[in-house]
């Protein structure tokens, strides 16, 4: 049988690096390909090759047997190779058929093309109203959009770039089925992916990359999870795991909090009440636009909640700003790295000044020592292996992972007795991920609590003995996770849907 | 084909070389319109009298630092609030306002001898240019009224009421009706530190502010408030500062120097109050602060400068024939290529042939 598409020796280097490096793999026909690999592996610029919007210094590549060698994204999707962003290019103010006929040449919207579009939907189980506004829909039906028009060009391959970082559990069990189907119809799938659950489960066939090299081709179902993700990191990944779950009482409670939000497009909060004990991890779970940052910005202090509502070792905090509360040991890892939990054009040592309790002796009635933020700053990262030339480099010239591994460190070396975090790992390698959960952990351990809100559902199931689902501003109690507890929580974060 | 590239870090070599840069584009514009405009005279005749003379003659050194003294306490202020993005474009409102109180102060003690009259007219300076500034800080905190606007129609306002003044409460009874205060009795006007010419103490007085304010800034975490505020006004909140303090304080600090400013102008080289206060010493310290990059003690040095363009305008006007403008558009063009200019601290500037279309 011939291959799909064969891409041989491709190479692509900028400047001094060298993005791809002699990189050769088959996509066989009818296949769920997975493309893995860390941030800056490459996976990037060999898809941007593939699609079209990259040349190649070296190699060649063939489609269907034919020599391939597409100038733009144009005349890729001329041959029959469509690619699903990882952010949708979708007007919010449009209907679906409006959206889906704008990313085509040549057609008109009328009845038959309204027709065509139902037909998909149905084939391939993509549940869609062509009429309906797109500022309406959920991240998963707006995915479920991007994907009908893809299909509008009856492509042979389909590029997927990250399409479940932002979806429900139940929604990528439904986007499976659709992908399995059109595989089967002969369409490839070119599976982009850090989920290593996820690819074990879909895919078939892998191709790991690692600095821009080629680390293995592989049939993903015959490794574990770890074998797969010490391939991509090249090194060992620590086990995770509690060593000693002893909860002592409760150290602080939200109590029947609400708040109407102040932002027009922002998310009410509706009595939401939760108690965390000490050396216990809660994690809050559920899709972004929940209630998330309404939430966040109130336990942070960003926002003034009544007195009572937060109860921190005894004490009404809910009108104390955020220094305020870090002087009780309350501290906080915002979701944002730039602009909200580090200034992005000051360095780290400045930046390690946004949080500064009492204890840490940076400040003395408002005047700095530099001296000891100095020594704070290289221990954060000394202690917490930051990559930096030094602790002047500018915030924002951080690479992701890096700064939240100093935004980490910063906070956990006040040894906070109760830590807020909100999505730890977020956009962070799978190293540095296994890193700072690794350090939360460690952090409970000793006794401290730990409330984290991820959308990521596999990190709170890792982490969190104690998990609440946020839906639409209000938050569940407790899931039960002996009783189907994962069917649960998918159950409670789509939640809207099913009202 | 010339594209900017953005730097990794920022270059430290241009941080120096491009105000250097700026001004000697400056002079080469300035030489063009000379060139374009003179008529018999020698280009380099003016350009002496313009950069240079001010400074071979003892009352023209002088005079530098009596003009600079204002624009130094006003360019302080400002660029705290430009720091925090607080943006008090009406610093000359302050400032006649804070001249009119200073010396209705005076004017009301004009037969008392007194040690504490002259700190007492500074403190009233300083309290009405506050208030002044207030307003804008009220509008701005309560009502989300954008402060530019408003600091600005005010200084519009300030001016009308300095001629409201001038021609009724503090006008002097014996004047012959001249729209001007009493003279200011010995007690109510600056000592001078330089016998001989109009120099001042307010120049001791701003250099004093100009350390407090780098302390301030350098080493007191009220400077990494505003920064902060200014840059990334979420990390602000997450630093647990509070954005309508920031306004209030930024506005406060300016309006009060410019205040405070407006009396020194009064109670020293003029010795009364005049409808010629309103020198657009307020304006131009918006030009003082973002050349010194709204450092503290760089304010010290680009007051002098654009001093030495009032200094040195004056000097070729008269000896000339040169129009006013010339001060304002040697001013204008010395900032205008400093902004551009440190456009190269943060881009490069590379020369390429092909653009490669990318997605």
């Amino acid at each position: 049988m011939k291959n799909q598409l064969e891409i041989q020796n491709i190479t692509k280097s900028y400047g001094d690096l060298k993005a791809n490096d002699d990189i050769s793999f088959n996509i066989k026909p009818a296949s769920i390909h997975a493309l893995l690999g860390e941030n800056g592996a490459g996976k990037s610029t060999l898809v941007k090759v593939v699609y079209g919007s990259l040349m190649p210094d070296l190699g060649e590549m063939k489609w269907l047997g034919k020599s391939y060698n597409p100038k733009n994204p144009f005349d890729a999707r001329e041959q029959g190779i469509a690619m699903v962003f990882q952010h949708f290019s979708l007007f919010e103010s449009l209907t679906v058929e409006e959206n889906i006929v704008l990313g085509l040449d040549g057609v008109r919207l009328d009845e038959s093309f309204t027709e065509q579009i139902i037909k998909y939907s149905k084939q391939y189980g993509l549940d869609i109203n062509p009429q309906q506004v797109v500022g309406d829909l959920s991240v998963g039906a707006r995915q479920r959009v991007e994907i009908i028009r893809c299909l509008m060009q009856n492509p042979k391959l389909l590029i997927m770039d990250e399409p479940t970082s932002v979806l429900t559990p139940q929604e990528v069990t439904d986007l499976f089925v659709t992908l399995r189907k059109l595989a089967e119809d002969g369409c490839a799938i070119l599976y982009i992916s850090h989920k290593l659950e996820e690819v074990r489960q879909i895919c078939t066939q892998a191709t790991i990359l690692r600095g821009g090299k080629l680390v293995q081709n592989c049939n993903p179902q015959d490794h574990s999870k770890q074998e797969l993700a010490e391939m991509m990191i090249g090194k060992k990944l620590i086990q995770l795991a509690r060593s000693n779950i002893t909860t002592g009482q409760d150290i602080f409670s939200i109590n029947n909090l609400s708040r109407k939000s102040d932002d027009m497009f922002g998310v009410d909060l509706h009595d939401i009440s939760l108690t965390i004990k000490k050396g216990s991890i809660v994690g809050i779970a559920g899709v972004a636009g929940n209630g998330q940052d309404e939430l966040m910005q109130l336990l942070i202090g960003e926002v003034e909640a009544s007195a009572e509502t937060l109860v921190f070792k005894g004490e009404d905090i809910g009108r104390l700003n955020s220094h305020q509360r870090r002087q009780l040991s309350m501290f906080f890892i915002p979701e944002e790295r730039l602009g909200h939990g580090a200034v992005p054009d000051m360095g780290l040592n400045e930046n390690m000044l946004l949080s500064r309790p009492q204890q840490s002796e940076m400040t003395n009635y408002g005047v700095i020592n530099w001296n000891n933020v100095e020594k704070l700053t290289q221990k954060v990262i000394d202690d917490f292996k930051v990559q930096t030339q030094s602790s002047k480099m500018q915030a924002k010239s951080l690479s992701g992972g890096n700064l939240q591994k100093f935004m980490v460190g910063r906070e956990l070396i006040q040894n906070p007795e109760l830590l807020i975090v909100a999505q730890p790992t977020w956009g962070v390698d799978a190293g540095s991920e296994n890193n700072i959960h690794q350090s939360l952990i460690s952090l409970a351990d000793q006794g401290s609590a730990i409330l984290i809100i991820s959308q990521d559902l596999d990190e709170i199931l890792t982490l969190c003995e104690q998990i609440h689902v946020l839906s639409e501003g209000s938050l569940s109690s407790a899931v039960d996770m002996e009783d189907n507890g994962l069917e649960k929580i998918s159950n409670l974060m789509l939640g809207s849907e099913q009202r | 084909m010339i594209k900017l590239i953005p730097r990794v870090e920022n270059s430290k070599a241009m941080i120096l070389l491009s105000p250097i840069i700026a001004l000697i584009l400056t002079a080469l514009s300035a030489f063009v319109i000379f060139v374009l405009i003179l008529e018999d005279v020698k280009v380099s005749n003016v350009f002496f009298t313009l950069f240079v003379e001010p400074f071979t003659d003892s009352y023209y050194f002088s005079e530098l630092f009596v003009k600079a003294a204002p624009l130094m306490i006003i360019g302080l202020g400002l660029s705290i609030g430009f720091r925090a993005g607080i943006w008090n474009i009406g610093a000359e409102g302050q400032y006649v306002v804070g001249g009119i109180a200073g010396s209705a102060v005076a004017v009301y003690f004009y037969d008392v001898e007194a040690v504490w009259l002259l700190p007492l007219m500074a403190i009233a300076g300083i309290l009405s240019g506050m208030f002044y500034a207030s307003i804008a800080a009220f509008l701005r905190v309560k009502y989300q009224v954008n402060e530019i606007l408003v600091t600005l129609m005010l200084s519009y306002v300030a001016v009308f009421f300095l001629s409201a003044m001038l021609q009724g409460p503090l006008q002097d009874p014996s004047g012959f009706n001249f729209p001007e205060s009493r003279m200011f009795h010995d007690s109510a006007l600056l000592p001078i530190i330089w016998e001989g010419t109009r120099l001042h103490i307010g120049l001791v007085v701003a250099i004093i502010l100009s350390f407090i304010a780098w302390f301030g800034i350098k080493k007191h975490m009220f400077g990494m408030q505003i920064k902060i505020s200014g840059s990334a006004p979420r990390a602000a909140k997450f630093a647990g500062f509070d954005d309508n303090k920031t306004v209030w304080y930024t506005l406060l600090i300016s309006g009060g120097l410019a205040g405070l400013a407006g009396l020194f102008e009064a109670a020293g080289p003029a010795g009364q109050l005049t409808p010629g206060l309103p020198s657009f010493y307020g304006f131009t310290a918006i030009i003082v602060a973002f050349l010194a990059r709204l450092h503290p003690i760089g304010v010290l040095f680009s007051s002098v400068l654009i001093a030495l363009s009032y200094v040195g305008g004056e000097n070729v006007q008269i000896d000339y024939d040169l129009p006013k403008s010339i001060t304002q558009i040697f001013q204008g063009m010395l900032l205008f290529y400093f902004l551009a200019c440190d456009i190269l601290i943060k881009y490069k500037v590379i020369l390429f042939k092909t653009i490669r279309q990318t997605l």
